[in-house]
């Protein structure tokens, strides 16, 4: 179990804190939001933030100008859509959660803590459990935020061979370990005889091909799938590991923590940006759950020589009127930007300037000429951090509750509530937005007022047979 | 008991209200959006209902089985005048929506109907409530027991999903009617689609005299049914029509042939 914990930090930090930038919903939006936004920024010049963020190619502006309301009225549209592609993956991963906890009984036995949850809750007063509760959630939430410090220090100075070995290291670890630990509880509550060969045959197709499709490339569906499986398999360790109501304050506290990290000026998460955006650089891709591929000149999410490739094609566009992005590094600035750059500010901050798709397009092509991409191939991008906590949020809720389905399908019914609302907020105010608050509040009232009120009404209604 | 149970429950329960949703929701986004809003406004006022009738019940004496039982009874009319006025309040939000959507659409007008919107928010009540009514009756009927073993109904898990499948149509047909009335402001519907769910509430507590409940509630929801299929714009044409699947001229058709007369000149 040691090991176990040992490996979480690294593992948790590549998880949570990388996904605290993912933490937040971004929509890769078509050419009709990024003429919208074109028109509202040249309004809005005296925004410092969007003379950092880079102004979009000046003949593109003009030869695209459109009525905002169309572009409005796109993005409403599309947006129904958006919201739905997200419901889907967030319903998977919680009823992948949900099946197990309900089947698989290794994942609500106790079996002990992580080291991050020192304090036991099998305390012999109510004040001493709630003490020790807190206690857990203050050394977990600061173990988190020390993380979340050192990745924007390392990513500060550099050292990105740290950072992608960490990734690396964690995927591997949930790819396999993991997974193995999963069958093997799998097999043993259906009674399966199994032998190591096949196991170790179909971990190691399972692990490598997940490797691929995530870190490289691979077929869109399986890709999402992969993830999925992942945020589902780190969800289940949390409910296992965390004692209930440290569970519950730490999802509380990761709330407010994801709100003030994302919106706050001061905000690591927001350092992080800032810092990627001087540099012109994307930041950890392999994290992020994407509903649809960008077909790029140069795609490949994080090929360094794609990386590269893009940065030498966005020189091309030196000559580009109209760049007013302030910015130290000289050459790196320009009126092109990288395609992963653009992603991740666009994952970060937001859909407040051009596409990616557009950008690389047009440094790809210097006449200039649109991109003819259909804007109902835009997708919307959610952190694998959100969809753990989700998960976590509803298995809690279907392994402890006494109101059972019930609580669970109350809890779902907020979280994918909350995630519409946040997508209707992003929609409106078009920044980077965390998607934790909301829908953690409306699962976390939901869930305390459905075990504790709604259950016993509706349990004495079935005794009775009566129907309201 | 076991898995056939379980099975032939839920197809009874939840048949209609999955094909509906499966033939009608699923493919279209905005309605599935609408579909999750409405479950989230039937739980809110489900919710102050469990309040309500939690603070009743401790505040008064938990010994005497008389008081606690007429204290369901009122939980359960308080639940249902709630989830009406939920209803109404769901309908005043779908109302600005639309309104939203129309005004920012090319054509002016907004991508879903009010009516669409009323067909999907009724059954998104219905489907809610029937969930949250039977799931957990339908997941102990896959282990093991007797079902009326200490001298209840033997027939309470079949009952209960015909009851299910009865108020998941029922609620479908109100959330018709009750939009409908709302827009035309006839009052004296809302009062009527009121009344018929408290009356269906009613009627479920003379249960397990199951012929005095069963029976008239499914009465109900057959001229519920018709009273939303009058008013939803339906009528014995339209299913003459619908049956005999006649291709209609489409008026797009029209002007497109219109407009290549000229051409032909």
């Amino acid at each position: 179990m040691t090991e176990l914990s040992a490996h979480l930090p690294q593992f948790q930090h590549g998880q949570l804190t990388e996904n605290f930038p993912d933490n937040h919903l971004s929509n890769t939006n078509d050419n009709s939001e990024r003429r919208r936004h074109d028109n509202s920024e040249r309004r809005r010049n005296d925004n410092p933030e969007s003379e950092t963020n880079g102004q979009p190619h000046n003949s593109t502006q003009q030869v695209v100008e459109q009525d905002e309301e169309e572009d409005e009225e796109l993005t409403l549209k599309y947006g129904a859509k958006h919201v739905i592609m997200l419901f889907v993956p967030v319903t998977l991963c919680m009823v992948v959660v949900v099946a197990t906890i309900k089947s698989v009984s290794f994942y609500t036995r106790k079996d002990g803590q992580l080291i991050y949850t020192p304090f036991t809750e099998e305390t012999e007063t109510v004040g001493q459990r709630a003490l020790n509760s807190i206690l857990n959630a203050a050394i977990m939430i600061s173990v988190i935020i020390v993380m979340t410090i050192l990745l924007v220090v390392l990513y500060k100075y550099r050292c990105y061979k740290v950072i992608h070995g960490w990734l690396i290291i964690s995927s591997l670890l949930l790819l396999f370990f993991f997974s193995f630990i999963y069958l093997g509880e799998v097999f043993k509550t259906y009674n399966v005889a199994m032998d190591y060969i096949t196991v170790a045959l179909m971990i190691w197709n399972f692990g490598v091909v997940g490797m691929i499709c995530i870190h490289w490339k691979g077929p869109l569906r399986l890709q999402q799938a992969y993830l999925i499986m992942i945020s589902a398999l780190m969800a289940l360790v949390f409910i296992k590991y965390l004692p209930e109501w440290t569970a519950w304050l730490i999802l509380a506290v990761i709330s407010v923590y994801d709100l003030v990290a994302v919106l706050c000026p001061k905000g690591p998460l927001r350092m992080l940006v800032e810092t990627a955006q001087e540099r012109n650089e994307t930041l950890f891709p392999a994290l992020i759950y994407s509903s649809t591929m960008i077909w790029l000149v140069n795609m490949a999410e994080e090929d360094p020589e794609a990386q590269r490739k893009a940065s030498k094609n966005s020189t091309y566009d030196k000559q580009a009127p109209a760049n007013q992005t302030q910015n130290e590094d000289a050459e790196a600035d320009d009126g092109g930007f990288s395609q992963e750059w653009q992603q991740q500010r666009d994952n970060r901050i937001g859909p407040i300037e051009s596409t990616p798709e557009s950008r690389a397009a047009v440094q790809a092509l210097p006449s200039h000429s649109q991109t003819s991409e259909d804007p109902e191939e835009r997708g919307v991008k959610l952190g694998l951090g959100d969809f753990i906590f989700y998960s976590v949020l509803v298995g809690k809720a279907s392994a402890t509750a006494s109101g059972d389905w019930n609580t669970t399908l109350a809890c779902f019914v907020a979280i994918l509530i909350g995630l519409c609302l946040t997508l209707l907020l992003l929609a409106i105010f078009k920044k980077a937005l965390p998607a934790l608050p909301i829908s953690i509040t409306f699962g976390l009232v939901f869930y305390f007022a459905t075990d504790n009120l709604v259950q016993p009404f509706m349990d004495q209604l079935a005794f009775h047979q009566f129907y309201i | 008991m076991g898995a056939a149970v379980f099975f032939g429950l839920a197809g009874i329960a939840f048949g209609p209200a999955l094909a509906l949703v499966l033939l009608t929701v699923a493919a279209e986004p905005l309605r599935v959006i609408v579909l999750v809003a409405g479950a989230f406004f039937w739980l809110v006022s489900l919710l102050l209902a469990s309040l309500i009738w939690f603070i009743s019940v401790h505040l008064s004496d938990r010994e005497d089985a008389k008081l606690q039982y007429g204290l369901l009874i009122f939980g359960a009319a308080v639940s249902v005048l709630l989830q009406e006025a939920f209803r109404f309040a769901y309908f005043k939000l779908l109302k600005k929506a639309d309104q939203g959507l129309a005004l920012i659409s090319e054509d002016g007008r907004s991508p879903i109907s009010l009516r669409q919107m009323a067909y999907v928010s009724g059954l998104s009540f219905g489907i809610i409530s029937g969930v949250f009514s039977v799931i957990n009756i339908l997941v102990d009927s896959i282990g093991p027991g007797i079902v009326g073993i200490h001298g209840d109904s033997p027939y309470y898990f079949i009952t209960s999903a015909f009851l299910t499948m009865a108020l998941v149509l029922l609620h479908t047909f109100w959330g018709v009617i009750f939009f409908d009335a709302c827009e035309k402001r006839r009052y004296w519907c809302l009062g009527l689609v009121v009344a018929t769910h408290l009356l269906t509430s009613g009627l479920t507590f003379l249960n397990p005299w199951y012929e005095a409940s069963l029976v008239p509630i499914f009465i109900i929801t057959l001229c519920m049914g018709l009273w939303a299929f009058v008013t939803a714009g339906g009528s014995f044409r339209n299913i003459l029509k619908c049956l005999s699947c006649k291709q209609e001229d489409d008026s797009r058709v029209m002007m497109y042939s219109a407009l290549q007369v000229p051409l032909e000149d």
